[in-house]
């Protein structure tokens, strides 16, 4: 049953992303994985090996698309022909969701390959949100849109980050790709409390969660997914899982990546929260019995 | 540009993101800094202080030069990244100073970085200052290493057997060739050369994050820049692997015939000096490999 009205997959358990150094461990060993997040981008592509891989990924296990450049949040219209290639890309994988950001990253074909932060206004949210609809209903699977991490805010936005995200969700009528390390990141780099950020979104549109590691620096934190989850991370988690029910869970590590084991071994460890998560759910032995 | 103080359209919001884009691939300062001025002469505090907010440890001036460091040393470590061979003939400096001054003038136009380099011979033909004196190795490197790219992803059409073009009479009889072959004709031989300075086994990540430096100086192998020599080169992939393969000069001259619709026989017409055997044996060899698909 459905954690929450937006979760149908609470019970996809605990995923890794699926990265070019991990290929032969899995291709010749095929671990026990719950599933693996692949970037749309790296295999929306016309041939070759890329599509070898991920045809002989999807003979073994489930996939879940998660993309980095569809920006939602740019100005400009969508894209047809990247559409396109990623409703392609969809019928091949048969993800049952496909996530991307809250964020914008081009303007009018100049692509910068990031994640850059929304001015978090009502126009900007009622832009957005169109744009997610426009795309849900084009590529016929539910959206997850995913919260970035930020390093700088703008003058003009008129609300919290979390008020914008909710807004946003709400217009678009679509679920929340929840990243804890980056509300964790962006709080400490603008100084708001993470929990309120939390405890500020529609837990019921909650479809996946993302746990990764960061770096610190002097004066500001960088997501750079290149270390072990931090325990405040975690904890984080653990209270996102609390108001959001059991929840498809991935942790994302993209640079100076350890082995598959030290990897998948990390991500495991979103069980103890998970399981913290149900027996809170269920009722008291004594009380059951009445 | 003056943006409005609230954003109420989504005209406003193309303005923020235009002047935010218009100050992320500006280059930066050797130092990695974002330039003092901008272009109307304001200085760069004042432009970023007009959309950006400090906070107690960063002004506007750092919040924003953080996004222009992370996009400069993502798009540099791709660059790095795509053009081992290229690194090795100009060496690491120049290198960089080709692909600052490259990805300023040629910012990514794709939702992907695996095309970022696709204008990258054109460039160095404009800019031939930014490669002398190995103007004429750089481009030949260049055009080797994107024909691996195109290779390693590029599109592929059903190819076609000996059956499907037997009996087929060679005066009306045109072929296809698949879209990731690409046929070099090379005054330096790039290919052994971008060969020899790979190292193998060498993978990149491919997925989203943040990189927090410019790209460090990776160990390539040693090997001399090669002689002035022509050489023609197939670079094509099989069974999904990369290869590449050497070219007689008339059997270089048959493909690029094929390539540009010539029947067979109008291909072969002009070729001098070889043998129908010769002939025989390369077509079999171009069909075994797949090379040959029904023109679009």
């Amino acid at each position: 049953m459905p954690a929450n009205r937006f979760n149908a997959f609470t019970d996809y358990g605990i995923g890794i992303g699926l990265r070019v150094p991990h290929y032969r461990h899995i291709l010749e060993r095929k671990p026990v994985v719950d599933w693996f997040e692949i970037i749309s981008e790296n295999f929306m592509v016309d041939g070759g090996r890329p599509l070898e891989v991920l045809d002989r990924i999807l003979e073994q296990y489930r996939v879940v698309q998660h993309g980095v450049s569809m920006y939602f949040g740019s100005a400009d219209p969508l894209d047809r022909t990247h559409l396109k290639k990623l409703k392609a890309l969809v019928k091949r994988t048969k993800t049952p969701w496909l996530s991307d950001h809250l964020c914008w990253g081009s303007v009018d074909g100049t692509y910068t390959h990031d994640l850059l932060p929304m001015p978090y206004t009502f126009a900007a949210a009622k832009r957005t949100a169109e744009k997610i609809r426009q795309v849900r209903d084009y590529v016929e699977v539910p959206i997850c849109v995913e919260n970035v991490s930020s390093y700088a805010e703008f003058h003009v936005s008129e609300m919290t980050e979390w008020e914008f995200l909710s807004e946003v969700v709400e217009l678009a009528d679509c679920g929340i790709l929840l990243d804890v390390n980056n509300i964790y990141v962006s709080s400490k780099n603008h100084g708001f409390n993470p929990y309120d950020y939390v405890n500020g979104v529609p837990h019921d549109r909650v479809g996946q969660i993302h746990v990764a590691g960061h770096t610190k620096f002097e004066k500001y934190i960088l997501d750079t997914h290149d270390h072990p989850v931090l325990d405040p991370v975690w904890k984080l988690y653990a209270h996102a899982v609390r108001l959001s029910g059991v929840t498809a869970t991935l942790l994302e590590w993209d640079d100076k990546i350890p082995s598959f084991q030290e990897v998948h071994d990390e991500a495991l460890k979103a069980n103890e929260f998970i399981d913290g998560a149900r027996a809170a759910k269920k009722p008291a032995p004594a009380a059951a019995s009445r | 540009m003056k943006l409005p103080a609230r954003q109420r359209t989504t005209r406003d919001l193309k303005s923020l993101q235009s002047l935010m884009t218009a100050t992320l691939v500006r280059p930066l300062t050797r130092t990695n800094r974002l330039q003092g001025r901008w272009t109307d002469g304001r200085t760069m505090e004042a432009v970023a202080a007009s959309f950006i907010k400090p906070n107690d440890r960063l002004t506007s001036f750092e919040r924003l030069q953080i996004y222009a460091r992370c996009y400069w040393f993502r798009l540099l470590d791709s660059f790095y990244d795509d053009c081992p061979g290229l690194r090795a003939v100009l060496g690491e400096k120049k290198f960089m100073r080709l692909g600052e001054a490259y990805l300023a003038k040629y910012p990514s136009r794709s939702f992907t970085m695996r095309n970022l380099c696709s204008c990258l011979e054109k460039f160095i033909r404009a800019e031939p200052r930014l490669t002398a004196p190995h103007t004429a190795l750089a481009r030949d490197v260049v055009r080797f290493e994107w024909a691996q790219t195109v290779a390693f992803d590029g599109p592929s059409r059903p190819a076609l057997t000996a059956d499907d073009i037997a009996d087929r009479p060679p005066t009306r009889l045109r072929l296809g060739l698949q879209p990731y072959l690409s046929l070099l004709a090379l005054d330096y031989a790039a290919d052994e050369f971008v060969i020899a300075v790979k190292k193998e086994g060498e993978l990149s990540g491919d997925a989203s994050n943040t990189p927090v430096a410019a790209p460090q100086a990776a160990k390539l192998r040693r090997a001399p820049r090669p002689k002035r020599g022509r050489v023609y080169v197939a670079v094509h992939r099989h069974d999904n692997m990369i290869y590449y393969k050497r070219l007689e000069p008339a059997a270089y001259r048959i493909l690029r015939a094929l390539r540009a619709g010539r029947t067979i026989a109008q291909a072969v017409a002009h070729v001098r000096g070889v043998t129908p055997e010769n002939l025989g044996a390369w077509f079999k060899n171009w069909v075994e490999l797949g090379w040959f698909c029904r023109l679009t």
